[in-house]
This record gives C-alpha cells, sequence and structure tokens, in this order.
C-alpha cells in the first residue's frame, strides 16, 4: 500500500521541479521572518533572487544543532508564538533543551509524513496501533500517535514505562501494530515469553524507530515475534518519526523527499558526495513554516540511493546508519550528550570533575552507569554519606538528562586521566553494522 | 582523649584491600585493629594503626586516598553488661553512634572503637564517668 502515490512515486524530474519551486519560496520566506537567517546569507552575499533551483542549495549556509542553541528557545522561529500550536524540545549539548515549534499546517504535514511510513510498514484504518514511545516533549509519542490517528487506525496511546500492561492490552485488545524503539520491543518480546503469551498476539507489524538498530536485531525481532518489522527515522529538529521509513524490500528509507531534502556531505569539506558514498546527513525542511531549517545538520552517517525502488516509489532512500559525526549517544531512546554529564556534576561539589559513562544492553535495556570520583575533600569514614551523595548524584543526573542513571563512587585519581580528547564513554553496545 | 583512625575508600575489585594492606606492611605499619564496612559497590576499611599519620603518608605515596578521624577507643571491663552501661550513658545524652568495632590490646579488658555524631560531646561524657580512653601516643608504644 502507498498512503501518497503522487508524492512517493513521482518521476525524478517532477520531484526535482517540485522541490525546486518549494526551495525557492522557503529561501524568500526565511530571508524575510527569520533574522539569524537573513543575517547570515547577507554575511555570505546570498539574496533570496540568486536561489533559482535546488540545485543552488550547495551556496547556502549550514545550520546545526548550535545554531538552536544559541537562539534558545524561540529565535529561529519564523512565526509569532500565536501560530505556533505545539512545541517540542530534544536534549541539547549542554543544560539547554533544542526547542522546536509547529504550526498547525506542520503538524498535519507531520502527520501525513508519518501516515506514509506507517502505510508503508502495512498500517490500515483495520489495524490497532499501540503508541509504546514516550509522550510529551519527545516528539516519538505524539508523532506517531498523530500519523496513526490520520490513517485512521484504532490508536492505543500506551507510552513507555509499562510493559507488564502493554502485553496484557496488547492481547486483550488484539494489536495488531506497535511503535517503539526497537530495543523496547525486543524487551517486550521477552516479557511476552515469561507470560506465556506469545501465541496469543495478533501482532503483524512494528514501526521502530528513536535509535539506531543492526540487521540482527531487526530480524531478531522479526523471528521473536514473528512479525514484519521496519525502520522509521526523524529527529525533532527536521520535524520528528516520520522524516524517512523502509519499505517491505528494506533497501534503505525512503525519504519523504517532497518536504525534507536531504544530502550527504564529505565530512571533511561539507560538499555534496555522489550517491551510495558515505557521509552526513543534512535536510532542508522544503514546507515547514514553524521553525524551518536550511541544510542541518544531523551528524548522522549515511549514504543516498535515488534509484526506484521495486515497491514502486521513487523517493530517495537513506542507507541503515552508519554512526555518528559526534559524541551523540542514544540511550533507551533519548538523545545523551556527554557534555550535559559534564555540566550536571559541575553542580556537585563533593566529586571531581572527571566521570566515566559506561553504556550497555542488559535483557535488551539500555543501561547507564555514571563513575565519578570521590573529592579528597568530602572523604569520609561513613558509608552513608556515601550513599547519600550517590543518590544525589543520580538525581542531578535524572534532572539533566530526563534518563535514570546508575551511579558509582569510584576511588579518587582512579578515572583514567588522558591526553588531549578526554575519553568519556565505554559504549558495550552493537548499534552499527561494519 | 581521642585516637586517630585510618579509613580507606575501596572499590569493591579483587586484590585491593590486599595491595592496601601490602602498602602499610612495606612501611612497617602494625594493625591493631580494623572494621570493614561492605556495600555492594565499595567497602570502607577503617584501621586502627600503631601510627595512623604515618600510615596515612605511605598510602598517600602509593596513590591511595585515606582520612584521619577522631574516634574514642574506650576500655570496657570483661564483665557482662558492661558495654551497655556504657552505651547507656551514651544515648541519654542524645548522642547518635554512627558505628563501633572491637579492639584487642590486653587480656584483663576490652577495648571498643566508637564514633559518634559528636566526637567531643561523647569524650566529655566519657571523661566525666571515669572511663579510660586510648590516646594515639599509647598506640603507638603497642
Amino acid at each position: 500500500m502507498i498512503w501518497n502515490e503522487t508524492k512517493e512515486c513521482m518521476s525524478r524530474d517532477q520531484m526535482t521541479a517540485l522541490q525546486s519551486a518549494r526551495l525557492v519560496k522557503l529561501v524568500d520566506y526565511m530571508y524575510h521572518n527569520v533574522e539569524f537567517y537573513r543575517k547570515k546569507m547577507q554575511s555570505v552575499g546570498i539574496m533570496p533572487g540568486d536561489v533559482k533551483s535546488i540545485e543552488d542549495i550547495v551556496n547556502l549556509p549550514f545550520t546545526t544543532k548550535d545554531d538552536l542553541r544559541d537562539n534558545y528557545p524561540f529565535g529561529l522561529f519564523a512565526v509569532p508564538n500565536s501560530q505556533i500550536v505545539r512545541i517540542h524540545a530534544s536534549s541539547g549539548t549542554t543544560g539547554k533543551a533544542t526547542v522546536v515549534g509547529y504550526t498547525r499546517k506542520d503538524l498535519d504535514i507531520w502527520a501525513e509524513c508519518v501516515a506514509r511510513c506507517m502505510t508503508m510498514a502495512g498500517v490500515t484504518k483495520d489495524d490497532v496501533i499501540q503508541i509504546a514511545y514516550g509522550y510529551g516533549l519527545f516528539t516519538g509519542g505524539l508523532g506517531a500517535h498523530d500519523g496513526a490517528q490520520k490513517i485512521g487506525a484504532t490508536v492505543v496511546p500506551m507510552s513507555t514505562g509499562n510493559s507488564k500492561k502493554l502485553t496484557t492490552m496488547m492481547v486483550d485488545f488484539g494489536a495488531t501494530a506497535i511503535a517503539c524503539t526497537p530495543s523496547y520491543l525486543l524487551h517486550i518480546s521477552e516479557v511476552l515469553a515469561e507470560e506465556g503469551l506469545l501465541d496469543q498476539i495478533k501482532l503483524k507489524y512494528a514501526i521502530c524507530g528513536a535509535e539506531p538498530w543492526t540487521e540482527k536485531m531487526h530480524k531478531e525481532i522479526e523471528s521473536r515475534l514473528n512479525i514484519k518489522a521496519f525502520d522509521i527515522y526523524g529527529l525533532s529538529e527536521v520535524m520528528g518519526p516520520g522524516v524517512a521509513c523502509d519499505c517491505e524490500y528494506h533497501r534503505g528509507l525512503h525519504v519523504c523527499e517532497d518536504h525534507f531534502y536531504p544530502e550527504v556531505l564529505n565530512s571533511a569539506t561539507l560538499s555534496p558526495v555522489a550517491d551510495g558514498e558515505t557521509g552526513e546527513l543534512a535536510f532542508t525542511t522544503l514546507t515547514k513554516e514553524g521553525i524551518p531549517l536550511i541544510r542541518y545538520r544531523t551528524k548522522d552517517l549515511t549514504s543516498l540511493d535515488r534509484t526506484p525502488c521495486e515497491c514502486g516509489r521513487t523517493s530517495a532512500r537513506i542507507s541503515r546508519f552508519k554512526g555518528r559525526v559526534d559524541d551523540m549517544l542514544i540511550i533507551r531512546g533519548v538523545n545523551v550528550f556527554p557534555s550535559q554529564i559534564e555540566a550536571a556534576l559541575v553542580e556537585v561539589d563533593e566529586v571531581t570533575p572527571h566521570y566515566m559513562m559506561i553504556v550497555d544492553r542488559v535483557n535488551n535495556l539500555d543501561t547507564l552507569e555514571v563513575q565519578v570520583e570521590l573529592d579528597q575533600k568530602y572523604y569520609t569514614d561513613e558509608v552513608r554519606k556515601i550513599e547519600a551523595l550517590t543518590k544525589k548524584i543520580a538525581h542531578v543526573i535524572q534532572q539533566a538528562l530526563g534518563l535514570s542513571a546508575k551511579v558509582k563512587i569510584v576511588e579518587p585519581q582512579s578515572l583514567v586521566r588522558s591526553q588531549g580528547k578526554a575519553v568519556h564513554v565505554i559504549d558495550n553496545r552493537k548499534l552499527y553494522e561494519n | 582523649m581521642f585516637a586517630k583512625q585510618l579509613t580507606v575508600f575501596i572499590e569493591n575489585r579483587t586484590g585491593r584491600l590486599s595491595e592496601v594492606l601490602g602498602v602499610l606492611k612495606d612501611h612497617n605499619i602494625n594493625i591493631l585493629s580494623l572494621s570493614l564496612a561492605d556495600t555492594t559497590e565499595f567497602g570502607l576499611l577503617r584501621l586502627i594503626v600503631n601510627n595512623a599519620a604515618q600510615g596515612k603518608e605511605a598510602l598517600t605515596e602509593n596513590g591511595f586516598s585515606s582520612l584521619l578521624s577522631d574516634v574514642s577507643i574506650i576500655q570496657i571491663p570483661h564483665k557482662s553488661g558492661s558495654l551497655r552501661e556504657l552505651l547507656k550513658v551514651i544515648d541519654e545524652n542524645g548522642v547518635n553512634i554512627e558505628y563501633m568495632y572491637g579492639l584487642s590490646i590486653e587480656s584483663d579488658s576490652a577495648y571498643v572503637v566508637l564514633k559518634a555524631s559528636d566526637v567531643e560531646k561523647v569524650d566529655k561524657i566519657l571523661t566525666e564517668n571515669g572511663v579510660r580512653t586510648i590516646s594515639c601516643e599509647e598506640l603507638a608504644n603497642l
């Protein structure tokens, strides 16, 4: 099934023409509505009239997560708040969140894109779908919710955190589809097995995203639950889930290209690479009103394929992700930067600024341990004080990351001091192939 | 009067305790008593040694952090109920006991190492009640 055949199957020429027209309009819109872009364009000597087609995009400046931070919270919005109907936020590299705003039209397009993705996976109005992403500032829950609702499926807004309730309702409601992170789904499959419910579920499809996963995990999910699993991609800065999704042929993720123009950049020169070559993915939001972004660098490493797919769609596909350009981690679907831990620990006098994050996956659930050194000045002979300190640090980290971590206090001077770039993370998960 | 206790924070790793004890041995520090408070992640090794200051120095030189803290080492007669008598006096004065462990330095009577929430106050109570406590100097001569 294809949700929007006109847009998803248009010829490459038609797509290029549509993207060109939309880019020209976008550049004009941003120049006149976002001071930051106006100044940025003026500084490189580009006026709206200089952009005549999608090929001219290479002359436009990039946007980064730091630009969003520097203009926190609403500095990059192109409309007054009276036209913003929803705010979402994700982790910034330091204390400040990355904030995005949506107009009513933005939300409609978002739902349209998610509807395309879920239809790609096989979801129809006859399905009962459990949305098991977190609902809230995170785009996962509400984004998937609106898309499934647009299709007309029966939406069960589970959110996260109660696996037992989820499995019970999966059986009782006869759920046929689920949207959640792939690691959470593997965990759910274990809960189902423990409860002896595996043969009672009616699940057919899973739309998984918000974190990278390997082909091995994909196969494992499919065989354990006897379902078809699909990879959905997105990021809040660009929109949220639904920027791209893979079809039943699993030959890369189809990008909703009429709304998000993808580029893959050489990491050193930042010029676009040839299709098939790996580089950093960047998006230009062609139709967004609330917070449109030009050439937003995602820091995700992938490659592009613009050849037609067997499914009939002509949209460009991005390959399974090959890694990150920066040190961002995705833990239980939450974006985490080591610098956030660093900033949080500064508030705690009793420990030194040295820390080590150990990320692992136990029973398919991500775990985060943060090791910190006790400061000499606060050395104590009482267990109680160390335990209280452990709790205090765990609380500070929870506040900073929105994620619970196990805190381990280690001997002073025991964490490795490296020369040059410090290593703060040991990630024992296998998230990327090759 | 107070005695000095040497405390070492030790991660739960095989051989770590032995390394600490090795440093003390190499510097001729004699351990008179010890208590190891253990949790799942770490242990606090509390030591009464003949020379706590020297012990701390030796540990620091070898990369171990440690802490010197004041504790009371109290003589208790070898008689049923004598420890309880002592605690009763401390309790009546509203002082909490953080931890306590035994020390054996002579055969006629027993000793306890006691760390209270208010070390000064306990010391005063003990003096007022004529209880014998041991000083650092005495420990050094043992």
